[in-house]
């Protein structure tokens, strides 16, 4: 974990990717007699490499919390191919390469805090003085150090979030995964944790998948945004976010990121007039911004 | 990239933890408990009064004057009858809620067990289950405490079991998935998540056996015991209509079950606080 | 505490998450313990109860004779009679020249009278209560403690002094009924009543609802499944209270006095018992197979949300 400042590294750097998604499709079957099965994901294409922060965002059912499961090995693909790091999707899980955020906390009331983010150390059998040194370090890292005795329900939906993350980050993973994590949070609390995610990153050096709802903030937060069309989910467009590498408040009132939020819009609407056979029917449900 | 926005993330956050962290103080306790207190003890006048103005004779409903009189003349024969008692009671517990804890845990562990174990015991539950004490008399003598242990503990068994396989199959679905992103063991999940998600089931079924193991020990001492019970107190003094000696019992008996009921609510409180403030809330 | 009226008569747990849909029915499963149970039974006898003798079945020639190797005591003919005893009691005639099945379908009948009209009365006294407390909010904060805390008094076990000292026949074991009804059916209806979501007040008010609207059509229907929990609890505990509180006189003839008789004829005819005590099993489970029915009638597949995960 070193301070890089100036050391990003920048998307389309030579290396292994970190993960490699090659024709993966994913189909439900049917939940009960007589309903059909669910196509959530078609022929997604997808290479990330090390230190890139890519965002997925689509309409609602598009396909995009699933698609990060597949990755995560939460849900088995039924055609194509997944691979991180490198090795399959079940490899790395049991490896425990990579950390996942959810859209909800979901922090055990039963732990403290720094007890919560000791989990992922106690299920790898490190020794108690480790883990508690590593956990204090982490919610340092997210700026939460004085809570570390503090019970869940004490703490407002962003600092819970926050702890999920520390959580996540435990084991040093080189991938992170996260669902919405943002979601449930109100717009000022959101732009906040917007800037202590990238602070984050910038001091990790983890590689990020992250979903969302919001268009401001893939463009704000990703150097790539992946656009997905309505279920069943493909891949519409792939933005290069060439907004400069320092971002704050300021980075929101650039021309460029209003064209860019902007071009993410239109690439959306794209996905979804193809996806529901040739009508032009604009569906602004889910989407903000 | 680097951020230059200060990090003041903890700053709106930090006033609205502090209010939650305090509690009730004793006078808003006072005033949430004192209406209850006050009906209960108007209550025992009226009924003190009904009593005087109309003359009503002791063997049709006795004054509460006359209950506490009677508890005091014969407190050492009742506070014998209670010990008696006491030990079928915390005996029938023991063996229940063991019992029960373990049958919940396999019934809950595999699926096979579950599918047949779990009507059944739903179905057991509403059993007069105390019809069975003669059985348990026969089996297990007539004089005995421990005929008396089992029917508690037979009572007391089910709500145990059925409730810990509740409470460990309530583990949210998010958790489950949290810990397989972690690729925690079966052995991980079911000691670090299903087992803390089963305690607060498990309090609230301990706490309702306390008032079941009673009800078993005394019923049971109706079918036959030795006369130094509650149960044989009771029954033979309502036989003589001699009913301020048989409250006197009985007020002994519901000190048992609410005893044990308000320990139950104190462990709970001791060892898993997250549950007991959510489950104990009056309304 | 609704907390612990559901623990009482608990919801069958849903199935963890991606476990299989293929269940086999409830009665099933339960069938399967109970012919468990009782094929365990017939093994201790044979291998620890009495040295067994049969001559002749039906008719039939056949001539069964069987020591067992080991003796258990509680495998013997008085502790766990055959099974075949026990249904063959069913039909032992008495005196009158009644079968004892009949008598027992009796007994039950006058126990299950006393259960009714006190599960009525106390259901209706208790939802009455309850939406009085509703709307009177000093008298609610002042009875639902004293409520709570008579859930932990062993009423059922007081039913013989009440049912005695009333000396009205069976209309005290309907009152004893009542009062094991009353208490859980009141505190079910107030939380109910008060689950209900704030905003949804909200919307009824905007519309200009009567208060009368706002408990018909709001806090009844969302008081709903906790009474059905609390009529769970009441029923078995009403016929639980109805042959506890023939107890002691035993005079009466509900299926308390007809166990306490079997109880004096033991000796001579264990199987007696045994029938009984089946016969009161019955019932019991009966009252909350159409407590569960009426529920599932009533509410469908409707379910509150399980408010016991924790966070």
């Amino acid at each position: 974990m070193t301070d890089a400042t100036t050391s990003t590294p920048s998307p389309g750097m030579t290396g292994s990717p970190v993960v490699s998604l090659v024709g993966v499709s994913k189909v439900f079957p049917p939940t009960s007699p007589g309903s059909r099965p669910v196509d959530a994901l078609t022929e997604i294409d997808l290479t990330i490499q090390p230190g890139e922060f890519v965002s997925l965002i689509g309409p609602s059912g598009c396909g995009k919390s699933t698609l990060l499961r597949v990755i995560g090995d939460l849900t088995p693909v039924t055609g194509g191919m997944v691979m991180v790091n490198g090795k399959s999707a079940s490899e790395a899980r049991r490896g425990r390469e990579y950390g996942m955020v959810f859209q909800a906390p979901v922090l055990f009331d039963w732990r403290s805090v720094l007890e919560n983010v000791e989990l992922p150390l106690q299920i790898t059998g490190r020794p108690a003085r480790e883990r508690a040194g590593r956990a204090r370090e982490m919610l340092d890292l997210v700026e939460l150090g004085e809570f570390t005795n503090h019970r869940p329900w004490q703490l407002s939906g962003g600092m819970q979030q926050r702890v999920a993350i520390a959580r996540a980050l435990a084991l040093d993973p080189d991938l992170l995964l996260m669902d919405e994590p943002f979601g449930a949070l109100d717009e000022m609390t959101r732009e906040r944790m917007n800037l202590e995610l990238l602070r984050i990153w910038e001091r990790t050096g983890t590689t990020v998948v992250f979903v969302t709802h919001s268009i401001p903030e893939a463009v704000f937060l990703s150097t790539r945004v992946v656009v997905m069309s309505a279920r069943p989910g493909r891949i519409t467009e792939i933005v290069d976010v060439d907004l400069p590498r320092r971002r704050d408040v300021d980075t929101r009132e650039l021309e460029r990121y209003f064209e860019l939020v902007t071009h993410v819009r239109t690439a959306l609407r794209r996905g979804e007039s193809a996806s529901t056979s040739g009508t032009a029917r604009v569906r602004a449900e889910g989407l903000s911004g | 990239m680097t951020v230059s926005a200060p990090s003041g993330a903890n700053a709106a956050d930090v006033s609205a933890v502090g209010t939650i962290l305090r509690g009730p103080t004793i006078g808003e306790r006072i005033r949430e408990w004192s209406p209850a207190v006050i009906l209960f003890f108007g209550a025992l006048a009226s009924w003190e009064l009904v009593v005087r103005v109309f003359r009503i004779k002791q063997f049709i409903l006795p004054s509460p004057v006359a209950i506490g009189v009677a508890w005091w003349t014969y407190l050492p024969e009742l506070a014998s009858a209670a010990r008696y008692t006491f030990i079928e009671v915390i005996g029938g517990l023991a063996i229940g809620v063991t019992a029960g804890l373990l049958a919940g845990a396999l019934t809950a562990r595999y699926v096979a067990v579950r599918e047949a174990a779990l009507p059944f015991a739903i179905a057991a539950n509403s059993i007069p289950i105390i019809a069975f004490a003669p059985i348990f008399n026969i089996w297990f003598g007539l004089d005995t405490q421990f005929s008396k242990m089992m029917i508690a503990a037979v009572l007391v068994f089910f709500p145990v079991m059925i409730n810990t396989v509740r409470g460990l199959l309530s583990a949210p679905a998010p958790a489950l998935e949290l810990m397989r992103s972690f690729a925690a063991s079966e052995r991980d999940i079911f000691l670090r998540v299903r087992m803390p998600s089963a305690v607060p089931y498990i309090f609230t079924a301990l706490r309702i056996s306390a008032t079941l193991a009673t009800i078993g020990a005394i019923i049971g001492e109706y079918f036959g015991a030795p006369k130094v019970s509650l149960g044989q107190y009771i029954v033979t003094y309502t036989s003589y209509l001699n009913f301020e000696r048989s409250w006197g019992a009985i007020i002994f008996a519901s000190a048992i079950g609410m005893g044990l009921y308000v320990v139950v609510v104190l462990v709970e409180r001791i060892v898993a606080p997250w549950a007991a403030d959510r489950s104990t809330a009056p309304t | 505490m609704t907390d612990d009226l559901e623990a009482m008569a608990p919801p069958m747990p849903s199935l963890a998450p991606g476990a299989s849909r293929r269940r086999i029915h409830p009665a099933v499963g339960f069938l399967s313990i109970l012919a468990t149970i009782l094929i365990v039974w017939e093994s201790a006898k044979l291998l620890g109860g009495n040295h067994l003798v049969i001559d002749g079945i039906l008719g039939l020639p056949i001539r069964i004779d069987h020591r067992p190797p080991f003796q258990w005591k509680i495998a013997n003919d008085l502790s766990l009679p055959h099974l075949w005893t026990v249904f063959i009691a069913f039909f032992e005639l008495d005196s009158v020249g009644d079968p004892l099945v009949v008598r027992l379908l009796w007994a039950a009948l006058a126990t299950l009278r006393g259960a009714v009209v006190g599960f009525v009365l106390g259901a209706s006294i208790g939802l009455m209560l309850a939406i009085v407390l509703i709307q009177v909010r000093i008298l609610e904060r002042a009875m639902v403690p004293l409520l709570v805390a008579s859930q932990t008094v062993p009423i059922v076990a007081i039913a013989p002094v009440i049912v005695v000292g009333l000396k009205a026949g069976w209309f005290g074991i309907a009152i004893v009924a009542a009062y094991l009804t009353f208490f859980p059916v009141t505190i079910a209806a107030i939380r109910g009543m008060r689950s209900a979501d704030p905003r949804a007040y909200e919307l009824m008010r905007s519309f200009a609802a009567s208060n009368r609207d706002i408990l018909v059509q709001l806090r009844i229907p969302a008081a709903a499944p906790f009474l059905f929990t609390a009529f769970k609890i009441a029923a078995t505990a009403s016929v639980v209270g109805a042959i506890v509180g023939e107890l002691p006189s035993g005079t009466r003839d509900g299926l308390g006095g007809a166990i306490l008789n079997a109880m004096q004829y033991y000796s001579i005819q264990p199987g007696r018992l045994w029938a009984t005590i089946v016969v009161a099993s019955l019932l019991g489970i009966g009252c909350f197979v159409l407590v569960v029915l009426a529920e599932r009638r009533a509410l469908g597949t409707y379910r509150p949300t399980d408010s016991g995960a924790p966070s």
